[in-house]
């Protein structure tokens, strides 16, 4: 993620005096890419890499290679594989591999869309109760022991239950989700930065507090903030698919991979492709971001990957 | 008690009870009239008027808070939308249920888990750890619905037919006289919370067995064994205890989705079922029951740290 704090900074000239004070945040400009590039020289960021690639690949080219119509009933129900249809048809006689390659969007626009949400929000939230202290501290926190007391998956569940089973819902709420555990470690993280120096030399020249929060700690929070964010897309992808698969995501007959498990798992034994399919893509794609995140936290060395969800 | 751990419990209390503000407040959410969005737009206005007095929708938001937290408080939940049952009739066989799938799971769980730990940590970067830690690394990344379709199609369809794939017990039967169908649920609780214990207990008894008193035990000349499990283990197993509790507060909302995908008769079903009905005094029961272990859980967690950590331990007195 590219810092805006720091690069549509309009007065030059200022940021070359406060660079010259502050330094410290100043000389890594993209901590980032460097970690990026760090973390790309591991094997299992490669093949996590790998793994994504193709199942977006999947995702995004399917529905252009698919050799049927992913509503076109095409055989008799749960028929085996066949000349036609190279996976057999589903419970309701349609092409498994068409329904499997048209499916797969939905999943990956809800879970990339929860992810940016949630982190965004988290990052601020946490950065900011790090860098005010007191009170302001006190009730972001206070609200964040609030959500975390909900189990991800049964918020999902509340919110469908009284607005319904609607996407943009979903997606929000499962960013909601994520909000206070992104800002928990956010918070962790920044709580030391806001101890260095080059922030007090930064209040001492009267930095606004928006620059200090977004330019000098932002910066130096490079590394829980990448972990995080392919933590959460991890648990995204995780929790947008369980919604759709308990029937609560995408609506038949669209083709989705959770919906796809949820319309065929009762005949999972005559007909086990069409579940299958979509469920290994879906483990193989949170497998996928996890051996990335992985490779990131490697990376930036002294963070390991937490123990909660 | 001290005042860290009143201060804790005092915090774990007001927690539940914002908790119960917001799953109160998905009532109000409901889109329109709260009684026509639960029995649908064919409803006779009749049914329309007898749910409005069942739900209290005629007194005011505070009133209607009141009755319903009273209720939640002194055990009763109302009845389900649905079906007409008392919530509590409804629920209490399948919350049984879900319990027994869950004390099964961690029974199996933390002591694998801390085992597992002990034992990668003893053959650190050998061929074991590797594979272990690339094991946990997918274990952990898996949904919990994707581990349990892959153990039903190994061992309930196609590979092997050793368990049933779906856990249909008979009317009145508890989930403890069938154990078969609790096998492969409480499995997928397993593997999905056994790598984040494990990796925990590893790292920290990697720590311990660097330390200089591990060293000295092991100079005194003390077999491997005693310097394992009564120096390192007690030391190490602070942080995994956390997380062992955590991981059982996650079990709260995961049991939902593993019994879900097994037909198990617990709580999961039966908040799926409510969520696709609108049938809200369940949905607000079974939410309410599960961040309230949820939140005991973390609370467990806490305490647990508090009393282990000499630092916190005489902060506390």
């Amino acid at each position: 993620m590219s810092n805006p704090a720091i690069d549509s900074s309009v007065d030059v000239g200022l940021e070359a005096a406060v660079e010259r004070v502050t330094g410290a945040a100043a000389l890594q400009r993209r901590p980032w890419l460097g970690i990026l590039r760090n973390a790309l020289r591991l094997g299992r960021t490669q093949i996590g890499v790998a793994i994504v690639a193709l199942l977006l690949a999947i995702a995004l080219f399917g529905p252009l290679v698919a050799p049927h119509s992913p509503t076109e009933f095409v055989a008799v129900p749960n028929t085996g594989p066949s000349s036609d249809a190279l996976f057999g048809a589903d419970a309701l006689g349609r092409d498994v591999l068409s329904r499997f390659l048209h499916g797969g969007l939905s999943v990956l626009w809800m879970a990339a869309s929860a992810t940016l949400i949630g982190v965004i929000a988290g990052v601020g939230i946490g950065l900011v109760a790090a860098y005010s202290r007191g009170w302001v501290d006190d009730v972001l926190m206070r609200a964040s022991d609030v959500v975390l007391a909900f189990p991800q998956i049964i918020l999902a569940l509340l919110a469908v239950s009284a607005i319904g089973s609607k996407l943009w819902l979903i997606v929000l709420v499962v960013a909601v989700g994520h909000i206070p555990r992104v800002a928990r470690v956010m918070r962790g993280a920044a709580q030391e930065v806001v101890e260095r120096d080059f922030v007090k030399a930064a209040e001492a020249v009267g930095e606004k507090r928006s620059r200090i929060v977004f330019g000098e700690l932002l910066p130096n929070v490079t590394s829980p903030l990448l972990v995080e964010l392919g933590l959460r897309m991890t648990y995204s992808i995780g929790l947008v698919a369980a919604v759709s698969f308990l029937g609560f995501g995408l609506q038949p007959p669209s083709s989705d991979w959770g919906l796809m498990i949820n319309e065929n798992r009762l005949s999972i034994t005559v007909q086990p492709w069409a579940v299958l399919l979509p469920v290994l893509a879906i483990g193989l794609l949170t497998v996928g971001t996890n051996l990335i995140t992985d490779g990131i936290a490697r990376a930036a060395i002294g963070i390991d990957r937490r123990a909660e969800r | 008690m001290s005042k860290l751990i009143w201060r804790r419990l005092a915090l774990g209390v007001l927690t539940l009870w914002l908790i119960s503000l917001i799953v109160f407040a998905a009532v109000l959410a409901l889109p329109g009239d709260a009684a026509t969005a639960i029995l649908g737009k064919e409803a006779t206005p009749d049914r329309v008027a007898a749910l409005r007095d069942q739900l209290n929708l005629n007194d005011s938001v505070v009133s209607q808070y009141l009755q319903w937290i009273g209720g939640v408080v002194t055990g009763s939940f109302g009845e389900s939308a649905a079906t007409q049952q008392p919530v509590s009739e409804l629920l209490s066989e399948r919350v049984g249920n879900s319990l027994f799938l869950v004390l099964i799971a961690s029974l199996v769980a933390i002591p694998l888990s801390i085992a597992l730990g002990v034992w990668l940590a003893m053959k650190r970067d050998r061929p074991a750890d590797h594979i272990g830690s690339t094991v946990s690394l997918v274990l952990a990344a898996l949904p919990e619905f994707v581990i349990g379709i892959g153990l039903v199609l190994l061992f309930a369809t196609s590979v092997f037919q050793w368990f049933p794939a779906v856990s249909l017990l008979a009317p009145g039967e508890r989930a403890w006289e069938a154990p078969k169908y609790v096998v492969l649920p409480a499995a997928t609780l397993v593997l999905a919370v056994t790598p984040y214990i494990s990796r925990i207990m590893r790292g920290s008894m990697i720590e311990v067995l660097e330390s200089e008193y591990v060293t000295m035990a092991r100079l005194k000349g003390l077999s491997e064994r005693t310097v394992i499990w009564r120096h390192a283990v007690p030391n190490a197993i602070v942080p995994a205890i956390q997380v062992a509790a955590l991981q059982l507060a996650w079990m709260a909302g995961g049991v939902v989705v593993v019994e879900f995908v097994f037909s198990y008769p617990g709580i999961g079903p039966a908040l799926v079922e409510g969520v696709a009905n609108h049938d809200m005094p369940v949905v607000q029961t079974v939410v309410m029951l599960a961040a309230a272990v949820y939140v005991l859980m973390n609370l467990v967690a806490d305490l647990a740290t508090i009393l282990v950590t000499p630092k916190l331990r005489t902060a506390a007195r």
